[in-house]
């Protein structure tokens, strides 16, 4: 990937924020890696412990900074030993295992950029960002290697290196395994997955497994690391190098890859401080998975720059393991995601009063806004307020907050950090391009500044504006340069989400501007979804909305119109539906999925996605006047399969059957 | 296999099936983690721990989850808390 350029200088807070950290020696640069781990080895931090793991089976495993210096070191050395050059792309798919944080660290150091995937995605949303991203290295587990990659691994053909870490047969397991050993097995478990994939209709599309066990792409990460030094020294690295990419969703196209640099682990660092209020001794957990942005940039990062403890805990959400994991492991901040906290406060009372939580100090929220009851539910139950932030994959780090020692309005968002200038405003240009300069920077503040309309008055609904030159800042859209550009009027960024700002400066977050859905903090790209279900041979038509839940936020709900000829029954229905969750996984996947004879579409053809989630929700359905043929397209030809896959509906009562996934978080 | 065993199976098969109806329980590794298996994720696993209350009368509290990692788990549990 080609070096980026800065948008715009800093002003003069990000400038002392920069003064905080050190730099690489001799005026080298900035390494985001040289900051997070290598800069605390000269004092008192060297020997304090940067991650605990919590295994799924068997013994937490620690690892000191300098441990973790010496093992990145040799990650490092590795990847130059296999010849990945700088600007290279290592993908991470993988759980939250001691190998992915060596192996984020590892590549950092030899200028690779890393893509963190998260582990529950199916192959083709693996597929489509491995090939976005220009994928030379993959680290993952034999397992997921087995289920989730090796059937596209032929449609990767730039993938030159794959590195099994843990076990193998299991994803979590940190054993050592041979490099023929690895490969055989993954190669024997394809054989032996063969048949299961085979019953699957519209799977033949996919493409099929390469390579046989002997596969040459295809090393033992713990045997290649043990062979490897542990010194390393990092090379001279511009601060606008790009360092991460992290993949999000919007609604057409591919999956946005939003590429960020080195100089964000300035950012990283101070918001730390600011936003979680983190100090040398605490013993942090951010339950996010290093999968999504909130668990690289507070998961790995921001902890380790600020010289604390992380807890990692491998395992998922369970309530008592959660407060046990509170207790036993003395957390001082815990950093969770709205999801988390409403299925804490479904599980009861009297559940965390069986458990001493007297170390917690600060308690903090992320992924979608939080429902002023948890607030509440915080200070009552945990004797502690949540404080709840915002920012999203494109800023990097968090932007607003409600933070230590300041009054928190529950609900809102809080307000702009340090160094963030945010307001409220109204695109006044529809799609108009805006001047840049001709260095392939970022946006001028010219006259381009008139195409959004700034809001001053308090209250009002707008779009929530950003103004630039925070170093955290994403640097391009891989590949979509012109999709990059359109997120940007004058020195504004748009985030795409519609707030109101309060007469205090309070942010409150009302929706989004499109119809991407945020399912327990993810983003889900409708569009991704939809392109899967048209892979099966029976679907002619799909649309997919966010379905309102009181716990994850919005549930992933399609709609499908199907080829003549097919039967809209029961076993069809399911049929779909495995065929999504295969290809997409079950964070992607659609919950429910309802067969209609025909979509709404506009006369261009364009289907009405929103028009489904009014008739979802009830509501009242608007203009239909640009609407293709006649009231009966409305008034749902509607064959509609009563939804199996749906739980029990009651919006008046909080759900027993619908609870979500904890990984939340942008 | 027992009678309650059987039960329990084709109860676990049909809970399974309109959440994951790609998943063939035959083909899943009974001492691995279920979840993983099934690629379950929270959203289908209270789901369909609902759907196994709703047919074999079974509750199945949250301070047991903890003790249900892999599908044999969840068979001896549940044959267990039938014979209760």
């Amino acid at each position: 990937m080609d070096r980026v350029t800065d948008p715009l200088g800093t002003d003069a807070f990000w400038a002392a924020a920069r003064a905080q950290l050190s730099g690489l020696p001799d005026g080298r640069g900035l390494n985001m890696a040289h900051e997070a781990v290598d800069r605390h080895l000269a004092g008192p931090t060297a020997d304090r412990i940067a991650f605990r793991f919590l295994p799924k089976k068997g013994e937490p495993l620690e690892m000191t900074y300098r441990e973790l210096a010496h093992e990145t070191n040799r990650f490092a050395r590795l990847l130059e030993r296999l010849e990945v050059t700088p600007g290279s792309t290592v993908f991470l798919l993988l759980g939250r295992i001691p190998h992915l944080y060596v192996a984020v660290i590892g590549a950092l150091k030899a200028r690779c950029v890393v893509c963190p995937l998260f582990s529950a995605f199916g192959p083709e949303p693996i597929r489509s960002r491995m090939a976005a991203g220009d994928a030379r290295v993959l680290v993952t587990t034999p397992s997921l290697y087995r289920r989730r990659v090796a059937g596209i691994r032929e449609s990767l053909p730039g993938l030159r290196h794959i590195l099994l870490a843990g076990g193998a047969g299991e994803a979590g397991e940190a054993a050592e395994v041979g490099p023929a050993g690895a490969a055989a097995e993954a190669g024997a478990a394809r054989q032996a997955d063969a048949p299961r994939q085979a019953d699957a209709p519209g799977h033949a599309a996919a493409p099929r497994q390469a390579g046989a066990a002997g596969d040459p792409s295809l090393h033992s990460l713990a045997r290649l690391l043990a062979a490897e030094k542990a010194h390393y020294r990092i090379p001279d690295t511009d601060p606008q190098d790009p360092a991460l990419l992290h993949f999000t969703s919007g609604t057409t196209g591919v999956p946005k890859g939003a590429l960020h640099v080195h100089e964000a682990v300035v950012a990283h660092h101070v918001t730390g401080r600011s936003a979680l209020d983190l100090r040398p001794d605490d013993r942090f957990w951010c339950t996010a998975d290093p999968g999504w942005v909130t668990g690289m940039s507070y998961g790995i990062i921001s902890p380790l720059t600020n010289g604390v403890t992380s807890i990692v805990d491998e395992r998922e959400f369970d309530a008592q393991g959660w407060y046990r994991t509170l207790q036993d492991e003395r957390v001082t901040v815990w950093y969770t995601a709205p999801t988390a906290i409403r299925m804490l406060m479904k599980a009861g009372r009297e559940l965390p009063r069986r458990f001493d939580l007297s170390s917690l100090r600060f308690i903090a929220s992320v992924g979608e806004p939080l429902n002023p009851e948890a607030v509440t539910w915080g200070r009552e139950v945990l004797g502690l307020p949540i404080h709840d932030n915002w920012w999203q994959t494109e800023t990097g780090g968090i932007m607003i907050a409600n933070t230590a020692g300041q009054e928190i309005r529950p609900g809102s968002m809080g307000r702009p950090l340090p160094g963030v200038e945010a307001a409220v405003g109204r695109r006044s240009d529809g799609e108009a391009a805006v001047e840049r300069p001709t260095n392939g920077g970022a946006p001028l503040e010219t006259r381009s500044d008139g195409q959004v309309e700034v809001i001053k008055e308090p209250d009002v609904e707008g779009e929530l504006l950003l103004r630039t030159g925070w170093p955290s800042l994403f640097r391009t859209y891989v590949g979509q340069e012109e999709r990059y550009r359109g997120c940007f009027r004058g020195n504004w960024y748009l985030t795409g989400d519609l707030v109101r700002r309060d007469a205090d400066g309070y942010f409150w977050f009302v929706g989004r501007a499109d119809d991407v859905i945020k399912s327990a903090g993810h983003l889900i790209g409708p569009f991704e979804v939809e392109s899967a279900l048209m892979e099966h041979p029976a679907v002619a038509e799909a649309a997919v909305i966010g379905k309102p839940d009181p716990v994850v936020g919005e549930l992933v709900k399609a709609f499908v119109a199907l080829h003549p000829g097919y039967t809209p029954d029961e076993e069809l229905r399911l049929d779909i539906v495995g065929h999504a969750r295969k290809r997409l996984g079950s964070v992607a996947a659609p919950k429910e999925l309802t067969i209609l004879d025909d979509l709404p579409k506009t006369k261009s053809g364009k289907t009405l996605r929103r028009l489904l989630k009014a008739r979802e929700l009830g509501l009242p359905e608007g203009d239909v006047s640009t609407l293709e043929g006649s009231a009966s397209t409305l008034e749902g030809s509607a064959s509609t399969l009563e939804d199996a896959a749906s739980p029990p509906e009651d919006d008046a009562s909080p759900p027993e059957g619908q609870v979500s996934t904890s990984e939340g978080t942008p | 296999m027992s009678e309650t065993e059987a039960k329990v199976r084709k109860a676990i098969r049909d809970a399974l099936r309109p959440i994951a109806p790609e998943v063939d329980l035959e083909q899943v590794d009974p001492t691995a983690d279920f979840r993983e298996e099934a690629d379950l994720d929270s959203v289908d696993v209270m789901d369909f721990l609902t759907r196994l209350h709703q047919s074999l009368g079974v509750d199945i509290p949250e301070s047991d989850y903890g003790r249900i990692t892999t599908l044999d788990d969840l068979v001896d549990y549940l044959v267990a808390r039938l014979g209760d």
